[in-house]
């Protein structure tokens, strides 16, 4: 028997390549090096890989204005301006997330370089879900991605809450994960193939009589994609392991389960399921009313500054689920533009979170914000900008990236669904005003100024950077995602 | 044609003085100083810009000092400023009040985050009284949330917090509807004409729709403009947030932030959904007259004085939304000036609560009592301002108020009717509030001493506005009557009679 290899565009897996052999060599010299590596040089490489995968993005992107978009073995992997645009974001969120978890390592006397590599495999895990173009590979990504972090949660030895979220995390991933596959088993049963585009020839050029399987099929995928990404009602892991989760970590996986898990879910229900869309839409448009208005109106209730937060991301999801709704070009680069605003925005502000928690990660209630603007001006305001983009205030990207996901719905027909949601982004203003009058009110006696380690502070400087700059200037950043489509639209 | 520079200026200037005020905190009284320097610049020009603004320039309509720069074409976002005569007069209410707010009611407390916030909210009002492009305005009508809830949240009294968050869910609410009836408009006019997305008046306005989408939008519109201006039964934010705001944060909200909702109904609402107006005339006109009536029962039994100027703010919007919603050149005019009469006014009477306030320490009507023997001259500050907002022939008030009244009863008069009684009940509850805080006898009569020499000349502005414009309006009719006769003409079907 032979085995054909088919032939790899090495260009297109660059950025996989990169961070995979960063942890490859990172976990190389872990076991050279003699006593436990230095947190420096773990830190450095990562922030290294996750620059050459950066900077990869700048060769693909000119490879593809010359050739155009193009798929590579076997049609597995495409490349195209969204997996490019995709695959940045989640480099920069991991170099922002490494910044953070450095200084953390230091607080809290870690030593080692294991979180390093983990963090870069589930990088890797992420970019390739974003360019994934078969079914399988999407899992093969998803799996990367989630026992990563299933690991990363747990890191935090010395909490018990760290170990429970994580097992918590792994049973409803690894139920998810299993909805998944046998979801992509169906499809394939339905139409003879895991591979995107051909599933989507195939349902362009065949009448399915009984679309019972295909039906249950895609149920199970968007089932497992809305576990993923916390979408109501599959949401209910993700305030326990958030809130679980090293801060440094939650921040993390916010950033990046979120791109990698919606860039899939755009392959497959728009490339692959797009002549099904009258049927997933009103599912979708059920999703979405619920994951913005549910998700807003339980983290009003919350105390935790996590927790708060992980409601909030749920919201968030719902948004971004409304530019998938949209099933169009401009659906699709709204919620990429989306996630490119969100991701930066998220890690800052549980960087933030991060110092705020104090030694022992323990300090998480909405009062231990109590005053901090007061005594620390500048931690405080950066805290309160990045509050205020997630809420969509205007001259910051939150405002854009709802404006273009908005602006998608709308032009697909679903104005009353994007009244609902800006509903839901009203209710979401509830709390993240209530936190920032925390911030501002009168400091209590006694309160400590919170030293702000250099890479953190760099971390924070740069999603705030990120949300000011573009959010008076949103031009370039919407023309690239204007330019991000998805290879493979019906 | 005038450059459009000016307003660039306009709007922009209070920001950078906002900057500077921040970089000076460490200096005591050096953002105050920058803060008031700022802000009379500010008045400064936009008396220029009133004076040499022109509405005779062919193709423009009435606007001038137009320009138009696209900033991100995917949005849609444009920087589109210029003035017309329904403008003109916000500008200068806008820098007026912010002036007044400055002088007459300084707060101590972390005094440069106070004149930041105070100028940066100056910005965004004047951003929004001179956009020409729906989604700009928009943006800087979102903004002005932000330095006001700020402003409440942190120098407003004991439930200030919550008055803060009331105010701006609410608010942030009813701009869901507008958003997305915006959305809905730019794609529509997107469809028809092809082309880029814009949000341009001008172009948003030539767009063809059915009756039934116009009615819906101008719904949406007016949910959004409702919350802010306030229309009854929209209004449940308004008192506590008048009530918990500071004096000068109450100034802000009452004079201005409330004028951009019934600008905004009149510019955007009205002017781009004519085609609704058939059938949404009469339940605005009804809700119009119930805010009035409503509103001014409700200032007759309030105990509170702020909270009275916020139930009379209920029923003097609820003039200007009548005057609006009338749609003749008459009542257009009215309803423009009324804006401006009323937030001349309303910053009056909230500035002589802050006297009052700073004298005996609370606002409630029956601790108050005999204020008239120790302090005369406030009294009759008092007195002349109150005279106004019921409308006395000889002061600003009647005139506005008049032309509404007068427009209304022309086209709808059974609702003018019901209006009117309005007016006879601004009389009772302003008079009987008067009684009840400066006749009597005071308790410690003492410790009241009267205004000071600054607190009068703080004052006298709008003492001298309300008076000049009661007797002689003719200046700023004339600047006001081209553009409402041109927009009235614009919106009304032909053959209608105006």
């Amino acid at each position: 028997m032979s085995l054909t290899i088919p032939s790899i565009h090495y260009l297109a897996i660059l950025p996989v390549l990169i961070l995979f052999g960063g942890a490859v060599v990172l976990l190389g010299l872990t076991a050279l090096v003699r006593g436990a590596l230095r947190t420096s040089v773990a830190t450095g490489i990562t922030l290294l890989a996750a620059t050459g995968a950066f900077v990869a993005g700048f060769f693909q992107w000119a490879d593809l204005d010359r050739h155009g978009p193009s798929t590579t073995i076997a049609h597995a992997i495409v490349l195209d301006g969204f997996s490019v645009v995709a695959s940045a974001v989640v480099a920069v969120s991991l170099a922002l997330a490494t910044l953070v978890a450095h200084d953390w390592f230091r607080r809290e006397g870690v030593r080692g370089a294991e979180y390093h590599v983990l963090a870069m495999a589930t990088a890797a895990g992420a970019v390739l879900m974003t360019q994934a173009n078969d079914l399988i590979v999407i899992f093969l990504g998803l799996e990367t991605l989630s026992i990563g972090l299933y690991v990363l949660v747990a890191f935090d030895r010395h909490r018990g809450a760290s170990a429970e979220a994580s097992l918590k995390y792994f049973l409803l991933g690894g139920f998810a994960s299993a909805l998944f596959i046998y979801g992509a088993a169906l499809v394939y049963g339905a139409t003879g193939s895991t591979n995107l585009s051909t599933v989507s020839y195939f349902l362009g050029s065949n009448v399915i009589l009984r679309p019972g399987l295909l039906y249950a099929g895609g149920a199970l995928l968007l089932v497992g994609f809305a576990f993923k990404v916390a979408a109501v009602p599959f949401h209910q892991w993700s305030p326990d392991v958030y809130e679980g989760a090293p801060t440094p970590v939650t921040g993390y996986m916010a950033a990046i389960v979120k791109v990698g898990a919606f860039a899939a879910l755009i392959r497959v229900l728009i490339s692959a399921l797009g002549t099904q869309m009258t049927t997933w839409r009103p599912i979708l448009w059920a999703l979405v009313v619920l994951t913005t208005i549910i998700g807003a109106s339980l983290a009003v209730v919350q105390r935790n500054a996590k927790r708060m937060l992980a409601y909030s991301s749920i919201n968030h999801a719902g948004f971004i689920l409304l530019g998938v709704w949209a099933a169009s070009a401009r659906g699709s680069a709204a919620s990429l533009f989306y996630l490119a605003t969100y991701a930066p925005v998220v890690v800052a502000t549980f960087a933030v979170v991060t110092l705020v928690g104090g030694p022992g990660d323990e300090r998480h209630t909405v009062d231990s914000y109590r005053g901090l603007a007061r005594r620390q001006p500048w931690l405080g305001a950066a805290l309160g900008i990045l509050l205020l983009s997630q809420l969509g205030a205007p001259l910051t990207t939150g405002f854009y990236a709802k404006f273009a996901v908005l602006a998608a719905a709308v032009d697909g027909g679903g104005g009353p669904l994007a009244l609902l949601a800006l509903l839901g982004a009203a209710i979401a203003a509830f709390f993240y005003l209530r936190w920032t009058i925390v911030l501002y009110a009168e400091s209590p006696e006694g309160a400590t100024s919170i030293p702000v380690p250099r890479a953190t502070a760099l971390a924070i400087g740069a999603g705030v950077a990120v949300t000011l700059v573009f959010g008076v200037w949103p031009g370039p950043l919407a023309t690239l995602a204007q330019h991000a489509t998805v290879l493979f639209t019906s | 044609m005038h450059s459009s520079l000016w307003l660039t200026v306009l709007v922009w200037l209070p920001l950078l003085g906002a900057a500077a005020a921040l970089l000076a905190r460490r200096r005591p009284g050096a953002p105050y100083a920058v803060a008031v320097a700022t802000a009379s610049v500010e008045l400064a020009l936009s008396l220029v810009v009133a004076v040499l603004y022109n509405d005779h320039l062919a193709g423009a309509h009435t606007f001038d000092f137009v320009g138009r720069w696209v900033l991100a074409a995917p949005f849609g976002l444009a920087y589109d400023v210029g003035i017309d005569g329904i403008s003109l007069l916000l500008v200068v209410l806008t820098a007026l009040v912010v002036l007044l707010a400055l002088l007459g009611a300084r707060e101590r407390r972390s005094e440069a985050a106070f004149v930041g916030w105070l100028l940066m909210l100056t910005t965004f009002t004047m951003g929004s009284f001179v956009a020409r492009d729906l989604l700009e305005f928009f943006i800087f009508f979102e903004l002005t949330l932000v330095p006001s809830y700020f402003l409440v949240a942190h120098w407003g009294g004991a439930q200030r917090s919550r008055a803060a968050l009331k105010f701006f869910v609410y608010t942030f609410a009813g701009s869901a509807f507008l958003f997305t009836g915006l959305l809905y408009l730019g794609f529509l006019h997107q469809h028809q004409a092809g082309g880029s997305l814009t949000f341009a008046d001008a172009a948003l306005a030539s767009t063809s729709m059915s009756h039934a989408t116009a009615v819906w939008l101008f719904v949406a519109f007016a949910i959004a403009f409702g919350v802010k201006s306030p229309i009854w039964p929209l209004h449940t934010w308004s008192p506590l947030a008048y009530a918990e705001a500071p004096t000068a944060g109450s100034m802000e909200l009452s004079a201005l932030l409330a004028k951009l909702g019934s600008y905004g109904l009149l510019r955007f609402a009205v002017g781009l959904l004519p085609l609704a107006l058939t059938t949404v005339r009469p339940y605005m006109l009804t809700l119009a007259v119930i805010g009035i009536i409503y509103g001014s029962a409700l200032a007759a039994s309030t105990p509170d004085l702020k909270r009275l100027v916020a139930y009379s703010s209920l029923a003097q919007m609820g003039f200007v939304t009548l005057g609006i919603m009338t749609g003749s050149t008459i009542a257009t005019t009215g309803a423009v000036l009324l804006m401006f009469n009323h937030g001349v006014i309303t910053a009056g009477l909230f500035l002589l609560i802050g006297y009052i306030e700073r004298r005996r320490g609370t606002a409630t009507i029956a601790d108050l009592r005999g204020m008239q023997g120790p302090a005369p001259v406030l009294a009759g500050l008092f007195t002349v301002v109150m005279l106004a907002s019921i409308g006395l022939p000889g002061l600003s008030g009647f005139i506005s108020e008049f032309l509404v009244l007068v427009g209304a009863f022309a086209t709808h008069a059974w609702w003018a009717v019901v209006a009117t009684i309005g007016v006879v009940l601004a009389a009772v509850y302003l008079l009987w509030a008067y009684q009840r805080v400066f006749h009597g006898q005071a308790r410690d009569v003492d410790q009241i001493p009267d205004v000071t020499h600054r607190e009068r000349w703080v004052i006298a502005p709008i003492v001298a506005i309300v008076v000049v414009l009661g007797v002689f309006p003719k200046p700023v009719l004339d600047r006001v009557t081209p553009t409402a006769h041109q927009f009235v003409e614009s919106v009304t079907p032909a053959g209608v009679n105006k």
